[in-house]
């Protein structure tokens, strides 16, 4: 039986520490629904999604009640639309019956508004990702993801160029609202099927009929264990943060078979990862500080994130039957009251982000740059983390706001999860003709590592 | 033979008369049975936390816990009851 003094610790984690489930995602296959008629592809598209998941909400609810853990998130994944759109002309239709199929089920995000461009473009794709901008800002609950690059393939630097100018329209679009179109289109190199975290999951093409996976959380709960053991050696560190893990991730599981069970649908994967929140006390930034560092993104930072994320999933991995996902520290700028504070102090940088995603899970995120960053700049950005996950065998993604109007030392406020984030400064100097060439960078060799 | 569902119920505040009493009434009235108890009072803090058993077909999840939610509220204490699978995952192997 459990003991008081573990029942609770519990209670201390969920109340002071903020322990959480991130979300419950219910991956969905649309493959059924393909039509050439657009009307046909849209009712069929909405009626398999809301009698699908009508009790996706709900059954979250119960579960958050009955176990009194909070699951903050309840969201849909899709069938990248552009695997089923390539009969129709305008894919736009198709987001907005996505959105409203959102609204009806009463879910948080719907994610799969997605092309798998790493090896090249159909028709199909390029249709959808054209109309990308449009579609986010006529939605709201709509996410969308690109996937220009993998080991296997290489990178697409027709893709990588698009993506630019994509990311510079939709943040455009929706100028009113500082860009936040772009807070819901990820950019990424080798991207998972089964991702259940907002804006990059999608329900790929290899996956089942239907799947249900949880993303766990709970930065508060690490950083909060490490206090225990201040001054300790590295080993004591990881061996904390494994112990922890291994707790989040048992939650996350029972959470994941609960609902399975209840929905009537398979268990798909736990992702472990660290997901913060803007609020106080749910910061990865302050899990590395903790460690020792003055101020996150100062030198030690690489090192003490490549630590935390290895042994979040050595704890994880043993406390669930699927792991999958991205499953690693995130590290969204705007998300994560720590990373602002580095940001806005001039600590952490984009050249420091950029080598902390070589040892972490899963790229640039939430990152808000000047409104006059050119398209080639971003795609120039995209290409540099495309790269890293492409040499490293991992996944890695982009996911950044030029902020329309804004420049350096200005903020932007995205509200809720979201967060704010003072803007980032981007090298001045240009890659014009470098984005200019096009065609694939081809995939690496990964043998021969003499 | 039906799953036997257990739940754990914390109180948690400042002590005062007939807490134990009250929530145990609930849980009576409710069709649960108390497997286990334990309490503290520390300084004046009130510590309770109590296993029951709710398999029973009369005992609703919703109805007790949000019972207990309005004492929790009425008496200025923190009175919460969940699924005892939780504590059971993070601490038992």
């Amino acid at each position: 039986m459990v003991t008081t003094s573990e029942i609770l610790s519990t209670l201390k984690m969920i109340d002071r520490e903020k322990l959480d489930v991130r979300t419950i995602t219910m991956g969905i296959s649309l493959f059924g629904c393909v039509s050439d008629d657009e009307n046909r592809l849209c009712e069929k598209v909405y009626d398999h999604i809301t009698r699908t998941a009508k009790d996706l909400v709900r059954v979250g609810e119960d579960i958050e009640r009955e176990f009194g853990v909070p699951i903050v998130n309840k969201r849909i994944s899709i069938t990248p639309a552009a695997l089923i759109s390539g009969g129709i002309k305008n894919p736009v239709k198709l987001a907005r019956a996505l959105d409203r199929a959102a609204k009806e089920t009463g879910v948080n995000f719907i994610g799969g508004y997605s092309a798998l461009v790493q090896k090249g473009m159909t028709a199909a794709d390029r249709r959808l990702m054209g109309s990308i901008p449009e579609a986010l800002a006529e939605t709201n609950f709509l996410c969308s993801s690109v996937n220009v690059g993998s080991t296997r393939a290489g990178i697409d630097m027709d893709a990588v160029r698009l993506m630019g100018g994509i990311i510079k329209e939709a943040a455009l679009r929706t100028a009113r609202q500082d860009g936040l179109g772009c807070a819901k289109l990820v950019v990424f190199c080798n991207a998972v099927e089964d991702n259940p975290f907002m804006a990059g999951a999608f329900h790929g093409p290899g996956e089942g009929d239907c799947a249900v996976s949880v993303g766990v959380s709970g930065p508060g709960v690490v950083k909060s264990a490490l206090e225990n053991v201040r001054g300790e050696s590295f080993d004591e560190v990881a061996e904390t943060i494994k112990r922890t893990a291994f707790r989040i991730t048992r939650i996350g599981q029972l959470v994941a078979r609960e609902a399975s069970k209840r929905l009537d649908v398979p268990f798909g994967i736990v992702d472990l990862s660290l997901a913060p929140t803007p609020s106080v006390g749910d910061s990865v930034a302050a899990i590395l500080e903790e460690m020792g560092l003055e101020c996150c993104g100062t030198h030690g930072t690489t090192a003490a994130l490549a630590l935390l994320n290895d042994a979040v999933k050595k704890g994880g991995v043993m406390a669930s039957s699927h792991v999958g996902g991205l499953s690693g520290a995130f590290i969204p700028v705007s998300e994560d009251v720590g990373m602002i504070e580095a940001a806005e102090r001039g600590a952490l940088t984009l050249d420091k982000l950029e080598a902390m995603t070589c040892v972490c899970s899963v790229g640039l995120d939430m990152i808000a740059v000047p409104g006059d960053t050119s398209a080639e700049t971003l795609s120039a950005i995209i290409a540099d983390e495309a790269a890293i996950g492409m040499v490293n065998n991992k996944t890695t993604a982009v996911r950044i706001i030029p902020v329309p109007g804004k420049k350096v030392g200005d903020t932007v406020e995205f509200g809720g999860l979201l967060g704010h984030a003072p803007i980032m400064p981007v090298h001045p100097f240009g890659s014009e003709l470098f984005i200019k060439r096009g065609g694939r960078i081809p995939a690496p060799l990964h043998s021969l590592k003499n | 033979m039906h799953e036997v569902k257990k739940a754990v119920v914390t109180v948690l505040g400042t002590d005062s008369k007939g807490i134990i009493a009250r929530v145990s009434a609930i849980l009576f009235e409710n069709d649960a049975n108390i497997l286990d108890i334990s309490q503290t009072v520390l300084s004046d803090y009130f510590n309770m936390v109590l296993v029951a058993d709710i398999s029973s077909a009369a005992c609703s999840f919703e109805k007790l816990s949000g019972e207990l939610t309005a004492l929790g509220e009425k008496m200025g204490l923190q009175i919460r009851i969940q699924r005892s699978e939780i504590f059971e995952a993070m601490h038992q192997v």
